[in-house]
């Protein structure tokens, strides 16, 4: 977030020479809103997460960490389970973006390169399976996967979480090789690829920054996702689900560090695929 | 090198038929162009020579191998696209290198096959760069390049000028012309632009709802039209058709009277804007100029003849101005016959 920022500033300096100095005004407001409006809870969660015990209660709140201390994300990180939960965690969320691509692309490829019947209602189905109620599921889920040996591990919950994620993969990558031309791989195939090299050497380098945008949609998803997680799970938890039991007889300083440990991962995968986010968006980066 | 023999060729979409069996042979090291307005099937005949497009029936032979069932990457061609398609992740080396690196050639013969093809295009000098660092025209030059490189037997090009400037396009032409002579390759060149088809193919073969009108060298297809649409469509002014009576082998619009064939009912008169001279003394067809348009190097008349409209090319220095009569002189010999009722031209007496 702090990044985009940065980076749009020089644009914004250029063009306010020629802006009105009220709409000037106006855009750094919004932009300054726009910045707090993510920034400040972070921050706030931040802050009761290395304030200590104490800088949780202090009334009223100091905006500078008074007593910057690291024991309560130590702590909380030596709770028995918090490790593993996280441990879990990552490896639902990497098993969900692996089979989310891996599944969603092929789909979004068909629908972006080929016509064939019902293709629409395809594309409406793809997306209805998100208006299905997981509540509805969860009962008869919890049975067969203790029945297929899938109860309680990370590999079943990345595949509902692969549910979840998957509408969205195959309908952002649909729009994504829809956005690269055809011709790109009829020059491939005329010049000596068949249909599996081409898609390789020349459609996959000029997708990737939109599958990167894929691939943090589904990590995401499956990061934040708790309610599945929960139910298929007992002691293989997930973070989510982990911190849901665990928290609520937590003294608030520790729930500050779990909240902040759930932040982090998502606000260091964007960042480190921001500049693949910006391609998708138009933005050039460089 | 390779001849290329398009055996009875018929595409359907659904209930349309894009291409009515369409025959052609293109022979060895001949640069053939397909003419025609849009939505004629030049590029859908292009497209299913080049094996990107499946036909419906009949055959296309390539240096007297069969390939209407093989696969684009097995024909043995190459292909320039109307928008590039210039591997933007790629720079300009990788891009021209693409063919032969997908033929598995060695790295040394790679590089030299490479040097060879830019130095014939005159891209050497940025071989390093990324495509979106370049403009229309060198892209242009590079997916040129990227197909000569491997050394094709057979080149098709799909309308590459058409996203140039009308400037760089002249120039462009003219290059190409030269780069393609030298390479004596089989080249099959779709365009619906009249001057490029005219100035670089060596025959055109004139496309017209999913039909070839007619096949034949520039100047016969100019001077010779096989029907109504190629007379019209190629030429600027296009060719004028003036309806007229035949009786008894002659033809006479206004006091003038031209010896006609009386094969046919209804017959038109075709006939080029600059095949018509001014007579010194008002004889002749009778010619009414509604605009007169200096255009440097003629004068370009509107008007009609016998009410029906017409252009004329006069030189730049005849004195003509508009709401006058003026009188035509025609040669019989080079005006063409055309049958009202089937569109086609009359046999030449």
């Amino acid at each position: 977030m702090t990044a985009s920022a940065v980076a749009t500033k020089p644009a914004a300096t250029n063009r306010g020479m020629a802006l009105p100095s009220a709409r000037r005004l106006l855009l750094w407001t919004g932009l300054a809103v726009l910045i707090a409006w993510v920034l400040v809870p972070i921050y706030l969660v931040a802050l009761g997460a290395f304030g200590g015990r104490l800088g949780v209660f202090r009334w009223p709140k100091s905006i500078w960490p008074s007593d910057l201390s690291f024991a309560a994300m130590s702590q909380f990180l030596a709770i028995e389970g918090v490790f593993n939960a996280l441990v879990n965690s990552l490896i639902a969320a990497g098993l969900t973006v692996v089979f989310s691509i891996a599944l969603g692309a092929p789909a979004g490829y068909a629908l972006a390169r080929y016509s064939f019947r019902g293709q629409n209602a395809y594309r409406l189905l793809v997306l209805l399976t998100r208006a299905f109620p997981l509540a509805i599921l969860a009962l008869p889920l919890t049975v067969s996967f203790i029945r297929l040996g899938l109860y309680d591990t990370p590999f079943g919950v990345s595949l509902i979480h692969t549910v979840l994620a998957l509408p969205f993969a195959a309908l952002v990558t649909q729009s994504l090789f829809m956005g690269i031309p055809r011709e790109y791989e009829e020059a491939a195939w005329v010049f000596g690829c068949t249909r599996f090299q081409a898609f390789v050497k020349v459609i996959l380098p000029l997708a990737l920054p939109g599958l990167a945008a894929t691939a943090i949609f589904a990590f995401v998803i499956s990061w934040n996702e708790v309610f599945a997680a929960s139910i298929l799970t007992v002691r293989e938890r997930t973070l989510t689900a982990y911190l849901l039991r665990i928290l609520a007889e937590s003294p608030l300083h520790y729930r500050f560090a779990g909240g902040f440990i759930l932040i982090i991962p998502s606000v260091l995968f964007i960042f480190a695929v921001r500049r693949y986010l910006f391609a998708v968006w138009g933005i050039a980066s460089k | 090198m390779a001849d290329i023999v398009i055996d009875r060729v018929v595409k359907e979409f659904g209930s349309f038929r894009a291409l009515q069996e369409v025959s052609l042979t293109v022979n060895d090291g001949e640069f053939v162009a397909l003419l025609g307005p849009s939505g004629c099937g030049k590029t859908t005949l292009l497209r299913i020579i080049a094996g990107l497009e499946t036909q419906t029936s009949g055959r296309v032979v390539i240096g007297g191998q069969d390939v209407s069932h093989l696969s684009p990457r097995k024909r043995g061609l190459a292909m320039v696209f109307q928008n590039y398609a210039v591997f933007p992740h790629m720079t300009v080396f990788e891009n021209v290198a693409f063919g032969l690196r997908m033929q598995k050639a060695a790295a040394a013969d790679v590089k030299r096959k490479v040097e060879r093809a830019a130095a014939l295009l005159h891209i050497e000098s940025y071989l390093d760069r990324y495509p979106a660092k370049l403009s229309g025209g060198q892209r242009q030059r590079v997916a040129v390049a990227r197909a000569l490189a491997v050394e094709p037997a057979v080149l098709l090009m799909d309308e590459p000028l058409s996203n140039l400037d009308a400037l760089l396009r002249l120039e462009m032409r003219t290059e190409l012309k030269a780069v393609l002579r030298e390479a004596g390759t089989t080249t099959i060149y779709v365009t619906h632009d009249q001057t490029e088809a005219m100035g670089l193919a060596d025959r055109i073969a004139v496309m017209y709802g999913g039909k070839i009108d007619q096949i034949g060298s520039p100047l016969e297809i100019y001077a010779t039209p096989a029907t109504r649409f190629v007379g019209g469509f190629i030429g600027s002014p296009p060719m004028n058709f003036i309806k007229v009576r035949c009786s008894q082998g002659t033809a006479r619009i206004g006091d003038a009277a031209l010896p006609c064939p009386v094969t046919a009912e209804s017959l038109e008169l075709g006939l080029r804007g600059e095949d018509a001279s001014l007579s010194a003394d008002g004889s002749g067809l009778p010619f009414d100029v509604r605009v007169v348009e200096p255009m440097g190097s003629h004068l370009l008349l509107t008007g009609a003849i016998d009410g029906q409209l017409a252009r004329i090319v006069a030189p730049p220095t005849a004195e003509v101005t508009a709401g006058e009569r003026v009188g035509l002189t025609v040669d019989p010999a080079r005006v063409t016959w055309i049958d009202s009722t089937t569109g086609r031209a009359l046999a030449r007496a």
